[in-house]
């Protein structure tokens, strides 16, 4: 495996594995942080769904969940997926895998600078992971930490929760500030002869936006933060309405970057099925240039709707039209996007691998959030649906896609490039169907919920007389097995992975016959990733090109001397 | 950081990478000081009597280190041309110039938060305070990475490795300076 890097060029065990500066190291050690926060995470929605679904009942391996545990356990479930699983799986550890292999460079423009970004985020986990065990517990005040709820010791339960939060969290940010800045500027400056910006694979398109909008979006959450943190430990009262201070503020600052967030996130997954789509329906990817122009108007627009978050705040009632129609806006960009996506497959020589399975069943989860979005983006609806398992349902239905289902669609693809051996095929078909089932069978019975009027965020439903209704409990026992099942079902995947790491076929450079330049190196490729250096002809979906006896077309192989084109 | 070249690296679009990384991370900084700012500006347009706190804050050490930040740019700029024409000791010599400015300014601060405390003006008196400090301060920090930038590139020049650094830390200093140049008359010169 690595091995084959340690050969090539002998280095300590600690610079070869620790304290790597190769971008594919680096990859594989976001990659397991990641991966190892997702079970923190997913364990932690079995306590959430537990209770839910059997108000006060003692928990199998947890016991009696108490209020302000219950709001804990909601605000670290919702911190862990979003910043700790999305991040580094799909943007620091796709982007770094793949960003120097797909455009023909060695490393990363700054190799360095990418190991360090790694640590801190490395130390930024452990953070987190330390404010479980502090006095008061985690942080309890939503994912989202509004103030006056995080704001003093007195509201969040203890001193030390949210403190550590936004120390976590901010080091966080850095982290992938200078991830993000490496994968720009690697993917601007290093890119392989011949290789024009339209060249790129969309997946890098993709990782070079999200990176543009983090780093465009965060700066005012980062001020944000540390307004709060003078807050809560020097006493200032920038969001204490008693000192002349504002709570909504926050709001603005958090949802300024937390609305791009979420394309921060989607991007990259939508870059996954990109890159997949072309290859299992043999068939170029439909409207390249259309795919890219609407990635970059879905980034700008991402930066003017966050106030829709805020509809209910008692933000100024005349920003709820602007912004209602910015929000209906964005679905353009992104349904062209999809599209796009579905006329790849029209007429397409179509094999049904894992990876197109995922990629598939990312697009289909996703039109449903995306749709019911749309609920929740216009001012008059969203007062109703508005903090009910409407929302919850919606935005796992539009997270899901890209994070679990696009990083599944990516593991199945890629891992034989990243560890040299192929997956089990039937395994991974029996891990889609039943991730897509449960999955389904998890949230739908949330979109009811909501429509009944289901309050979210609240430990014990049963204590209202309008939810204990036999319905109510039907629909949160159905969530709840659909959530357990679900979970039980990532075995599959971790023993297919565990298997195959020692047992599995060993995989061949381009065992999908892909044109991109990944599939020209070694699997696993050794540092330094190309033997010679690639020189790049044409883009990256040429499939099927009249008048070629393969019916694709590598992005640096020579053209026939004489032969047209 | 600059090594990228050095290394074998592309540069696919003829801009040094360390200049294009720089300019990305400046892009990260700009986003955070406007982000505070904006906040500012919107809490400053509601309460007109700030006017009266922001009197008491001293214009003339403000106008001061306004000065030597300026001059300091200039150094950083004659340190840059000095490199460009290979004259590495005169570049290490405006370095140490910069550097002297940026000791300067956080002496000058020092003094203006113990007199402004000393009046009873601390960061908890009121919310104009608390920008104060707060921005200043954040400011202060980014002076004090600067020179700790500065000091590491200037050991490196001084042994003749990687000049073309000067260029990318005197981006970074350039745009310090900037950020002065806003928070001098939003924080003094406002009443």
């Amino acid at each position: 495996m690595t091995t084959a890097a340690a050969h090539a060029h002998p280095e300590s065990f600690l610079r070869t594995y620790v304290f790597s500066t190769d971008h594919k190291t680096i990859a594989k050690q976001y990659l397991v942080t990641g991966i190892f926060m997702g079970i923190v995470g997913g364990l932690l929605s079995y306590v959430i769904r537990m209770q839910l679904a059997n108000p006060g009942q003692s928990i199998p391996g947890y016991g009696v969940i108490g209020p302000q545990q219950y709001n804990a356990l909601v605000t670290m479930h919702g911190t862990i997926m979003i910043f700790w699983v999305a991040m580094p799986i799909l943007l620091a550890a796709l982007a770094n895998f793949l960003i120097p292999l797909m455009i023909g460079a060695k490393d990363m423009a700054f190799p360095r600078l990418n190991m360090m970004s790694f640590w801190v985020f490395f130390l930024s986990t452990v953070v987190l992971l330390v404010s479980f065990f502090v006095p008061g517990g985690a942080a309890a005040g939503g994912w989202t930490s509004y103030p006056p709820l995080s704001g003093t010791a007195a509201y969040s339960g203890g001193q030390w929760g949210v403190t550590l939060w936004l120390l976590a969290v901010a080091l966080e940010f850095v982290a992938f500030l200078m991830g993000g800045i490496n994968f720009i500027t690697t993917a601007i400056n290093l890119r392989a002869p011949g290789m024009r910006l339209f060249d790129m694979p969309l997946m890098v398109w993709m990782q070079v936006a999200a990176a543009v909008i983090f780093l465009f979006s965060v700066g005012p959450l980062i001020a944000g933060a540390l307004l709060l943190l003078l807050d809560r430990l020097a006493g200032t009262g920038f969001y204490a309405p008693a000192a002349g201070g504002d709570p909504i503020l926050f709001q603005h600052l958090f949802w300024f970057f937390g609305h791009p967030e979420v394309y921060v996130i989607l991007l990259p997954g939508f870059g996954v099925i990109a890159e997949i789509l072309p290859v299992f329906s043999r068939k170029p990817i439909f409207g390249y240039r259309m795919i890219v122009y609407a990635t970059i108007i879905t980034g700008i627009l991402s930066f003017i709707v966050w106030a829709h978050h805020q509809f209910i705040a008692g933000i100024d009632p005349r920003l709820a039209t602007p912004f209602s129609i910015t929000t209906i806006l964005i679905s353009v960009p992104v349904a062209v996007i999809l599209f796009s996506f579905i006329a790849t497959l029209y007429r397409g020589s179509i094999e049904l691998a894992s990876p197109m399975l995922f990629a598939l069943g990312t697009l289909a989860v996703f039109l449903l959030g995306g749709v019911t979005g749309i609920h929740l983006g216009v001012a008059a609806t969203d007062i109703y649906f508005h903090d009910t398992y409407f929302v919850v349902a919606h935005f796992h239905y539009t997270l899901i896609p890209p994070v679990a289902f696009g990083f599944f669609a990516a593991s199945y693809f890629w891992f034989p490039k990243m560890f040299g051996r192929m997956l089990n095929e039937r395994l991974a078909h029996v891990h889609f169907w039943l991730t897509f089932v449960f999955m389904n069978l998890t949230f739908l019975p949330q979109f009811k919920l909501g429509f009944m009027g289901h309050q979210r965020r609240i430990v014990t439903p049963t204590f209202f007389e309008a939810l204990r209704t036999p319905e109510v409990e039907q629909l949160q026992s159905m969530a709840t097995v659909g959530a357990v099942c679900l979970l039980l079902s990532q075995i599959l995947f971790f023993a297919n992975v565990a298997w195959s790491l020692r047992r599995g076929e060993k995989a061949a450079p381009n065992p999908w016959r892909a044109n991109t330049l990944e599939w020209t190196t070694p699997s696993p490729p050794g540092h330094g990733n190309f033997d010679t250096a690639p020189v790049v002809y044409r883009g990256p979906y040429e499939y099927s090109p009249p008048g070629r006896s393969e019916d694709w077309f590598p992005q640096n192989l020579a053209p026939e001397k004489g032969a047209g084109s | 950081m600059g090594t990228a070249a050095e290394s074998g690296f592309r540069e696919a679009t003829e801009v040094p990478t360390g200049r294009l990384g720089m300019w990305w991370f400046l892009a990260s900084e700009l986003v955070i000081f406007g982000g505070l700012i904006a906040t500012y500006l919107l809490f400053r347009w509601r309460h007109p009597e700030w006017g009266a706190e922001s009197v008491h804050t001293i214009n003339a050490a403000g106008a001061f280190n306004t000065l030597v930040l300026l001059t300091s740019s200039l150094t950083m700029v004659l340190a840059h041309a000095a490199v460009e024409r290979g004259d590495l000791a005169r570049a290490v010599r405006n370095l140490s110039f910069t550097f002297l400015g940026g000791v300067i300014f956080l002496v000058v601060k020092v003094y203006e938060y113990t007199h402004e405390i000393q009046e009873g003006f601390t960061p908890l008196t009121n919310l104009f305070w608390s920008f104060y400090y707060g921005m200043t301060g954040l400011h202060a920090l980014h002076v004090v990475g600067g020179m700790v930038a500065m000091m590491v590139v200037r050991s490196a020049v001084a042994k003749g490795r990687d000049p073309q650094r000067v260029e990318f830390v005197g981006l970074y200093w350039h745009f310090v300076d900037v950020v002065w140049i806003f928070l001098f008359p939003l924080l003094y010169l406002s009443s």
